[in-house]
């Protein structure tokens, strides 16, 4: 994803010279070309985030399109006041590009894993939040930012995310992705999950049930008419993310179901527990513990079809009733209870 | 010259009342922190500033952060003095459903950036100092910082970037009264050696007498006090500066005066009350 970040932010900034990339002091081998070519247009601040940001509004308040890149928490948290107060009030035309969302960097431990930073960023007023799904989606998001767009978090993946889009992909700001048709259950997927999340699909279909995958690539604003046009059409909703289950996509999507779903939805969040994660592993390992897997997908769905065909025969009330089970996968841990 | 002087005097002190009458009213806080940074706000707007009423987002104008935004009441009372609005609008400082908030805040016109956060001003500034630089544009930008404000990290990241850069675009005037929230600087976390701490990060440093009009003034034109370097005034003031008993007590980062003590501090300040 950070490849097709530095190619896309490339070629805006050879068109639009306000475009301008600051870095955090990180980005070895990605932002090199990119200060090399544009040097009036690139600046490495330091290893300074408050001070990042600020100086990214003092540039977009001075007419400049300004991306500052940095990893995990690193360009959100470390300057989160820097973010609400200068570039969110000013409506400042800053995009944070988190490079290593969710267990991305792994086995680099709980400082580097990004997995609260949706539901932080997309709280602070006029921040418009993009995970996309792969370097399809990443490429379309970052020439969205680069059009100046307002505060903008952009959360990627690293290196070496699959393709999940062939060809072109209509990619419009706040407007999932329908990835796949599907009657009878629908996965929404956002970030990097989406693969995993189509994989899903793929061995649901082999058991003969056919799901619709929806790519919630924009989680603010969120696409309401896609969650609720998927709640009459499956009724069988289930969110897929890596990061916390508070806050996050599937908070998101709880929001809209719980207020505004004239249909009973069997809802389930497959995120991860709020807690820091005890274990050492690269990133399919971590995703493994915590379910984040196509057995893990299969095997909630399959007990929420259950779980709904149940009700359905029992008849049980008509408001939309959510469901949060535990999201923990068969490999138990010890740890933090969820909050 | 001495009509000048007058005038900015004057400016000074026009500041002083209505952030004491507007703080009275308001029953709001930070009167100390006002009073002592009148003289450089009133040289600024009503002598140094590149910047027009008429024209408030001019592209070559110069900017002004008043990082220490917690003093809004002597901002607003010099820009509404200086043409940015109407006086009348400052008697609506706090007032339900009325304009000016208790920091300031952009969208009043005149104030580049809401401010009321420590340790925001400078690195906004250096933003704008470098994108003058970068579009090879000839505004100054100026950030009036608190001195409580230099305990802020980020203060220190921006002045290390900014000296990097070589920003001599870049003023930042330390509005140095030496009392923070809960007391002195010197007994909370001691900024001395204040100027050589700037100097070591790269700036070129002056310090001065900030109540001193001609002091101000003279520092003012003669910046940048070196090509390629950023700007640092400091300027030695008196918290609660021209009402005695304001004048360096803590108390009056906090209390607004009420009673016979607004009518005494009115009438030190020349004001009719």
């Amino acid at each position: 994803m950070r490849t097709a970040f530095i190619e896309a932010l490339t070629q805006a900034a050879e068109k639009d010279h306000r475009i301008m990339l600051l870095v955090g002091d990180l980005g070895f081998g990605v932002v090199t070309d990119f200060a090399k070519k544009f040097p009036r247009q690139f600046v490495n601040v330091g290893v300074a985030e408050q001070n990042m940001a600020g100086i990214a509004t003092g540039l977009a308040l001075s007419g400049k399109i300004v991306f500052t890149y940095s990893i995990a928490n690193f360009p959100i948290l470390r300057c989160l006041e820097q973010l609400r107060n200068d570039v969110c009030y000013h409506k400042a035309n800053v995009t944070s590009v988190s490079v290593g969302a969710g267990f991305s960097y792994g086995a680099l431990g709980m400082t580097h894993h990004g997995t609260e930073d949706i539901a932080i960023m997309r709280s602070l007023p006029y921040m418009t939040t993009i995970a996309p799904g792969d370097p399809i989606e990443t490429r379309a998001a970052t020439a969205e930012a680069a059009k100046g767009i307002g505060p903008v978090f952009l959360r990627l993946g690293r290196a070496g995310e699959p393709i999940v889009h062939g060809g072109d992909v209509q990619w419009e700001l706040g407007k999932a992705i329908r990835v796949r048709e599907g009657k009878d259950v629908t996965l929404i997927s956002t970030g990097a999950m989406l693969k995993t999340a189509v994989d899903a699909g793929l061995a649901l279909s082999k058991k003969g049930l056919s799901a619709q995958i929806l790519s919630m690539h924009t989680i603010k604003p969120i696409d309401e008419t896609a969650i609720l046009s998927a709640a009459q059409s499956t009724g069988i909703i289930l969110t897929i993310e890596e990061h916390s289950h508070i806050g996050g996509l599937g908070g998101a999507v709880a929001e809209i179901l719980c207020e505004k779903s004239s249909r009973k939805v069997c809802f389930k969040r497959i995120a991860l527990p709020s807690e820091f994660t005890k274990h050492v592993g690269d990133q399919d390992y971590l995703r493994g513990i915590y379910g984040l897997t196509v057995d893990g997908i299969v095997g909630n769905t399959l007990k929420l079809m259950k779980r709904e065909r149940k009700e359905e025969r029992g008849k049980t009330g008509l408001a939309p009733q959510l469901d949060f089970p535990d999201l923990r996968g068969k490999q138990k841990h010890q740890g933090a209870k969820n909050d | 010259m001495a009509q000048e002087h007058s005038k900015i005097l004057k400016l000074a002190q026009k500041i002083r009342i209505h952030a004491t009458r507007m703080i009275h009213t308001a029953k709001s806080s930070h009167l100390g922190s006002n009073l002592s940074m009148a003289e450089i706000m009133a040289v600024l707007y009503g002598k140094f500033l590149h910047i027009s009423p008429d024209e408030p987002s001019a592209a070559d104008r110069d900017r002004l952060i008043l990082s220490k935004g917690h003093a809004a009441a002597g901002y607003y009372a010099v820009l509404a003095e200086c043409g940015f609005f109407p006086i009348e609008w400052l008697d609506s400082f706090y007032v339900n459903g009325a304009r000016l908030a208790g920091h300031a805040t952009r969208g009043t016109p005149g104030i580049e950036v809401s401010s009321g956060a420590l340790g925001h001003g400078l690195p906004m500034a250096a933003g704008m100092a470098l994108a003058g630089k970068r579009d090879r544009l000839s505004y100054r930008v100026f950030a009036v910082l608190s001195d409580g404000e230099c305990d802020e990290g980020s203060t220190w990241e921006a002045a290390m970037f900014s000296a990097h850069h070589a920003l001599d675009n870049l003023v930042a005037i330390v509005d140095y009264n030496k009392i923070q929230a809960l007391g002195h600087t010197k007994n909370i976390v001691d900024l001395e050696p204040f100027a050589d701490k700037w100097r070591a990060f790269g700036w070129s440093v002056r310090e001065i007498d900030g109540h001193d009009i001609e002091e101000i003034l003279s520092a003012l034109k003669e910046v940048p006090f070196e090509t390629d370097r950023p700007t640092c005034i400091i300027a030695h003031t008196i918290k609660g500066k021209g009402v005695s008993f304001m004048e360096d007590d803590v108390l009056w980062h906090y209390r607004n005066p009420q009673g016979e003590e607004y009518e005494e501090a009115m009438r030190e300040l020349g004001a009719h009350l």
